[in-house]
């Protein structure tokens, strides 16, 4: 067990200027594999799971195993499905990489799901009425309107992944886990402290870009909508808390 | 397998025993702060905002780097199991708070406005008209929020704390795959059976309210 230590000690790695330069083991280095990692993970489960959930969610088939995935994916602890590919693989970069990928999938497929059932069937209609093409109606209608869900699944699965990616350093992943773990290892709380800081400003940068994005892709128009919704609650009880719920809902890792 | 489970019954039931108190002990504590601070969220419209984002903030740290800057806050050991329970607490809390308040939000409207011309005094309104009926949507947080506490106790196990998931370490270290899966069965076993006894709970205090417990 380490015990307290003055609190100018927990910055000495943070704050030792050899630490920062480019190196095998420096912060930046680290910094940028974490990174990496997840968001090669993102993209293959964002290649897998965007294009199951828009079917499921256009075609509306197959809607149990959208919803049942996402609560599942939010059930399965994480560091277990890691140890199991370890021990199933070996360690290295692929089993590590699959068991983000897998963990990623849920919160992408669920609200990207959801993201197109809630789009107002009116809308869908009138796209249909108009004479667009099935495919036409997927990507010019149902697909901007459900862009604020699809694009929260998207930052929670980034934070999951970004999150397991740090335990992953437990079974020899690189990244910014390294010094958490490696810090325990040798007793050096100062690592360890320097390792959890960066990855939290990690992760909520991830996020704020996430948001960024979120706030460049969205249609004004739907993200008014979107206000206005919100604005409506306050006057009668909607079941939209119910759908809004979902996404928030795998974020922590 | 089910050698396995006769062999080590007893530390497997020692390690669930540590999993359940781990991860629903913070709920608790989640949620009794979240309950003022939500509520202010309401009443001071202002405040909302600001307290969305922190709970945002707060709850897109990463599970292992919140367990290990908690020594640094707390001043506990990297041992201690504290830091998981406070760790879990504040990730409840984050999520609660922004369902507490958006659940009283969605309540507002006739029935708070016929409470009011009854006379009723803020506080009996919020216990008597308020909670009851913003109950659904804040028992579906509880019901998020303690499926996530209990699949990231597990990660504790890192820092020698995890309940469970020492399961995970031990066949890490064994190379076996028995103790991981019976680990990841008991845990999202558990993370079932807790999600079903808050939709029974919701059930029994909410019989008015039958649509919104999906």
């Amino acid at each position: 067990m380490i015990t307290p230590v003055p609190l100018f000690n927990y910055f000495g790695f943070l704050l030792d200027p050899a630490n920062w330069g480019w190196s095998d083991g420096s912060i930046p280095q680290r910094l940028v594999e974490h990174l990496g990692y997840t968001v090669l993970a993102v993209l293959i489960a964002a290649a897998i799971a965007l294009p199951i959930g828009l079917l499921i969610g256009h075609t509306n088939r197959g809607a149990f195993l959208a919803i049942n995935i996402g609560n599942a994916g939010r059930a399965l602890p994480t560091f277990g499905l890691l140890s199991l590919m370890v021990v199933l693989m070996g360690t290295g970069l692929v089993p590590a990489l699959i068991a983000l990928v897998v963990l990623a999938v849920p919160p992408i497929l669920a609200s990207t799901y959801a993201g197109i059932r809630a789009v107002d069937r009116s809308a869908v209609d009138a796209a249909v009425g108009m004479g667009m093409r099935p495919t036409e109606v997927l990507f010019r209608a149902e697909v901007p309107m459900a862009l604020p869900l699809i694009m929260s699944g998207l930052r929670s699965s980034t934070l999951q992944v970004c999150a397991t990616a740090t335990v992953a350093a437990y079974v020899g992943l690189g990244g910014l886990g390294r010094f958490l773990i490696d810090g325990l290892a040798r007793n050096q709380y100062d690592q360890v402290f320097a390792g959890a800081v960066l990855v939290a400003a990690l992760a909520i940068a991830l996020d704020l870009a996430g948001a960024g994005l979120e706030r460049a892709v969205v249609s004004p128009g739907v993200r008014q909508r979107g206000s206005a919704r919100r604005g409506r609650r306050r006057g009668a009880r909607s079941t939209d808390t119910s759908t809004q719920e979902a996404p928030t809902a795998s974020t922590a890792g | 397998m089910i050698e396995y489970i006769q062999n080590n019954y007893s530390e497997i039931l020692t390690d669930l025993g540590q999993h359940i108190w781990l991860a629903l002990v913070p709920v608790v504590l989640g949620v009794i702060f979240a309950l003022p601070v939500g509520y202010l969220a309401v009443r001071r419209g202002w405040l909302y905002q600001p307290i969305v984002n922190l709970g945002g903030v707060l709850y897109s740290i990463p599970s292992l780097a919140l367990f290990l800057i908690m020594p640094a806050i707390l001043g506990t050991g990297t041992l201690s199991p504290l830091n998981i329970v406070v760790s879990l607490a504040v990730y409840t809390f984050a999520l609660l708070t922004r369902t507490v308040a958006d659940a009283l939000l969605s309540v507002q409207g006739q029935a708070t406005q016929a409470a009011e011309a009854m006379g009723f005094r803020p506080f009996r309104q919020l216990l008597q008209v308020e909670l009851p009926m913003a109950l659904p949507v804040m028992l579906a947080g509880v019901r998020v929020a303690t499926v996530a506490n209990i699949s990231l106790v597990s990660v504790g196990a890192l820092i020698g704390v995890g309940g469970l998931g020492a399961l995970f370490t031990r066949g890490l270290q064994l190379g076996f795959m028995e103790p991981i899966i019976v680990g990841i069965v008991l845990s999202v076993l558990l993370a079932a059976v807790c999600d079903i006894a808050i939709v029974l709970l919701q059930r029994r205090l909410t019989p008015w309210d039958r649509v919104a417990t999906r």
